[in-house]
Order: structure tokens, then C-alpha cells, then sequence
């Protein structure tokens, strides 16, 4: 069970996704998740072994550390993918939903359906419009907060993006102010910087793909009720001239009556 | 043998599971077993050789190790998920005895084997009450065996050859209180989960008995 594992389960719902969508996933996959593990990892795995303060004093180095480093950069990440991820899996639920509901009405021999055997209705790829329209849009907006949440989260522990090469460190056991030392700082802020320039990207990706689906919306709508003013104007247009010919022709009898009155 | 086996288990019992048994094999995937294996995992990885005591006494830091953790909180955490997922095995076992019957008899003994209802949905509830009851057991183990889910930094120790009180030190106290949060968050919403399915299924099937009994009653 691992990242190839988040791999298989997203891939279903690529099918369904926008082209932005797609990309979103592309970016995903392989500019955080695989970095994060291929190697940032190896560059946090010696954090704690390799912080050094300079003091002899035992248990400061682990206290130190633990003020520091409430969480590691590296878990915050991961955390951060799996809830990042998590909303999508809302879409393949719909999406199996749907499947399911057109496989029993395929069974029962319902002659609305227009699918020729099970086979098709599995590898279907289905638009996104009606309820799936709103599932689809829901799980970008809790993305984005995700996203959001977690920049934020980052900032807020860690005071910016930057990792100091040296910590003054007083918390007890330590006996005076000591100097920490952390290990591969320059490395570690370029992955920072790397890692918050991806999701920024992602955001704006998931921004663009929040539009085009509200710009979609809207499109349809104006087009729908477009049509659906048309059909009527063209019957009131066939109305009056129905009833201008009607007034003539009574008119004109009205004329020959009176005519032969007279 | 590794999380896959238990991955692929899980993927089996999705087949025969209700709507909400779904969102459990979502929620214990995603939640539990990919943070466990991505992110848990590490940060308990050197517990022991970062384990710290202000002594320099051979075989106190071993004993006052020993002493604070029985059992390693990431080692109660890998048995609560295998313990969990193994009553959805049950299901599993009974819809192949059901189709396994079907084979024998060479007939259509049930409309559909997979379909919950009568014995299966008794195996399905079995299932679901040993689901909660594990999960709660680990849930009161944590918490009697570590005092309340906090972790401290520092632990005195004086057991022997400790030659008097000593300050021991557990490295990253912090991060593993989160991640212990977190574990007692998720399993809570494992609770629900399986309460809510086991009351669903309860009141969907006492109403098709019911609405049964009153259509023979009219005939």
C-alpha cells in the first residue's frame, strides 16, 4: 500500500475530468508525489539524527527539536497530498453510482436504455452535467481549500518558507541559551520553495478549471432559455397576423353587409 | 506480504458492501493505511535510539524504554487496522460458501448470491458489531496503556539499574501527538460509520419484514 496504490484509485476518475483536470493530476503525480518521494524524502530522513546543538547536555537536542519541528515538512506534505486527493474519490463514487444505476436498468431490459451490453456501460466515459456538474465542482472547491489550508498552515509553523541554518534554543533541560544547528538547511529551503511553487500551480490550475466549469454552466443556461424564448415569439408573431387576416375578413363582410343594406 | 495483501482484501469486501461500507473502505484506505504506511510509519521509526535518559548507567535507557512503551504506539496502530478489516472477511466467506453450494447442487439456489439478505445479512451484521468492538477495545487499550493520548517530552524513570530518578527523554513528542490525534479521529469516524450502516440496514430490512407480514395478512 503506497502512493502507486493513490495512483490506480485516481486514474478511474481521469476519465471524467476535464482536460484541466487532467493536467491537474499529471502535476500532481509527478511534480509532488513523485518528488516527495523520490527525493525529498532522502533529504529529510536524517533531520533528527544530524540536528547538533552544542551543548552536551542530554535530552536538550531532542527538546530543541520537538520545539522546532512540531511536524516535519516532509509529513505535512504527505498529509497534504492525501486530503488534496481525497475529493476526487467523491467523483468516482458518483461515477460508480451512475454506473450501477444504469447496469440495474440495463438488467431489469428497460427499453430507454441505449447500451448494448454491460461491457459498454463500464467503459462509458459520462459528461459532466447535472448532478455529477455539482459533485465535480464541489470537489474542486474543497481542493482549493485544502490547498489553501495547508500553505497557510506551513507559513504560520514555520514563519515563512525559509530554513535557518542555526536555532538559539533555552527550553528546559538546556541549561542557558544554546545554538542548534540544522542539517542541509540550503537543500531543504530549495525543496520548500519547490514544493510551495507546485501547489501554487495547482491552485491556479484548480482556479482555471472553477471557472471553465461555471463559464459552461452559464453558457448552457443562456442557451436553453435562448430557446426557449424564440419558440413562443414566433407563435405570437403567427397569432397577430392570424388575427390582422381575421379583422380584415370581417371587415370586408361587414363592408358587404352594410353595402347591401344599403 | 505487506499492506497490498490487506489493500487487495479490502478491494474484494467493496463488491458485497452497502453505500456506507463503500465510504468505510474509502475512509480506512485513504485515512489510515496510506498515512500509516507515508507518513506514521517514519516518525516512529528511531524511537528507541532517540530515546534519551540524563545517565550514562549501561541498561537504564534499555529498561526505562521498556518500561514507558509495552508496546509501540505504530505497533498497536498496524494490529488495530489488520484486526478492523478481518470481520469483513466473514462476508466474503459466505457469499463463496453460497455460490460454492450453488456449484454443487448444480442449480440457482439464490437470485443472486452477493445480494444481502438472509443468512448473509446476519454474517453482514456480525461483521459490522466486531468491526465497532474492535475498534473501541484499541481505542480503550491506547488509552489505558499511555494515560490519556498525550505524549510527553519528558519521563522519569527510576527502576533498576537506574541508580536514582531519571530524566528520560522521547524524541519528536509533538508530531507523534498529532499523528495520534488523528489515528483516534479517524477511528471515531470508523465508529459512526459502522453504526450508521448497522442501524440502516436494521431498519430497511425490519420494514420489508413488516410490510411482508401485512400483505399475507391482507391475503
Amino acid at each position: 500500500m503506497d502512493w502507486g496504490a493513490l495512483h490506480t484509485i485516481l486514474g478511474g476518475v481521469n476519465k471524467h475530468s476535464t482536460s484541466i483536470g487532467k493536467i491537474w493530476l499529471t502535476v500532481l503525480f509527478i511534480f509532488r508525489i513523485m518528488i516527495l518521494v523520490v527525493a525529498a524524502e532522502r533529504v529529510w530522513g536524517d533531520e533528527q539524527d544530524d540536528f547538533v546543538c552544542n551543548t552536551l547536555q542530554p535530552g536538550c537536542r531532542n527538546v530543541c527539536y520537538d520545539h522546532f519541528f512540531p511536524i516535519s515538512h516532509i509529513r505535512l506534505w504527505a498529509l497534504q497530498l492525501i486530503f488534496v486527493s481525497t475529493p476526487a474519490l467523491l467523483v468516482a463514487m458518483h461515477v460508480a453510482y451512475r454506473r450501477h444505476e444504469k447496469k440495474k436498468q440495463f438488467r431489469k431490459g428497460d427499453q430507454k436504455c441505449e447500451y448494448k451490453d454491460i461491457e459498454e456501460i463500464r467503459r462509458q466515459r459520462f459528461r459532466i452535467e447535472g448532478s455529477l456538474w455539482w459533485t465535480y465542482t464541489s470537489s474542486i472547491f474543497f481542493r482549493l481549500v485544502f490547498e489553501a489550508v495547508f500553505m497557510y498552515a506551513f507559513y504560520f509553523m514555520y514563519d515563512g518558507f525559509r530554513m535557518p541554518r542555526l536555532m538559539k534554543c533555552n527550553a528546559w533541560p538546556c541549561p542557558n541559551t544554546v545554538d542548534c544547528f540544522v542539517s542541509r538547511p540550503t537543500e531543504k529551503t530549495v525543496f520548500t520553495i519547490f514544493m510551495i511553487a507546485v501547489s501554487s500551480i495547482c491552485i491556479l490550475l484548480n482556479v482555471a478549471e472553477l471557472c471553465y466549469l461555471l463559464t459552461k454552466f452559464f453558457l448552457r443556461r443562456s442557451r436553453k432559455a435562448g430557446n426557449a424564448k424564440q419558440q413562443p415569439n414566433h407563435e405570437n408573431k403567427e397569432e397577430t397576423k392570424q388575427n390582422e387576416m381575421n379583422e380584415l375578413i370581417s371587415d370586408s363582410c361587414q363592408n358587404t353587409v352594410i353595402g347591401f343594406s344599403s | 506480504m505487506s499492506w497490498a495483501f490487506l489493500r487487495d482484501l479490502l478491494s474484494g469486501v467493496n463488491k458485497y458492501s452497502t453505500g456506507i461500507g463503500r465510504i468505510w473502505v474509502a475512509v480506512v484506505f485513504m485515512f489510515r493505511l496510506l498515512v500509516y504506511v507515508a507518513a506514521a510509519e517514519n516518525i516512529w521509526k528511531h524511537e528507541h535510539d532517540e530515546f534519551e535518559c540524563n545517565i550514562k548507567q549501561p541498561g537504564c535507557e534499555n529498561v526505562c524504554f521498556d518500561h514507558f512503551f509495552p508496546v509501540s504506539h505504530i505497533r498497536l496502530w498496524a494490529l488495530q487496522l489488520i484486526m478492523v478489516s478481518t470481520p469483513s472477511l466473514l462476508v466474503v466467506f459466505h457469499v463463496a460458501y453460497r455460490e460454492n453450494r450453488e456449484k454443487h447442487h448444480n442449480m440457482k439456489l439464490y437470485r443472486n448470491p452477493g445480494k444481502i439478505d438472509g443468512g448473509l445479512l446476519c454474517t453482514y451484521l456480525i461483521s459490522l458489531i466486531l468491526k465497532t468492538g474492535l475498534e473501541i477495545v484499541f481505542l480503550v487499550l491506547f488509552y489505558k496503556l499511555y494515560n490519556g493520548f498525550k505524549i510527553p517530552r519528558l519521563v522519569k524513570c527510576d527502576i533498576k539499574p537506574c541508580p536514582n530518578t531519571v530524566d528520560c527523554y522521547i524524541s519528536k513528542p509533538t508530531e507523534k501527538m498529532i499523528f495520534l490525534y488523528f489515528l483516534v479521529a479517524t477511528s471515531c469516524l470508523c465508529i459512526v460509520l459502522n453504526l450508521s450502516e448497522l442501524s440502516y440496514l436494521i431498519f430497511k430490512y425490519s420494514i420489508k419484514c413488516y410490510l411482508k407480514r401485512d400483505m399475507k395478512k391482507q391475503q
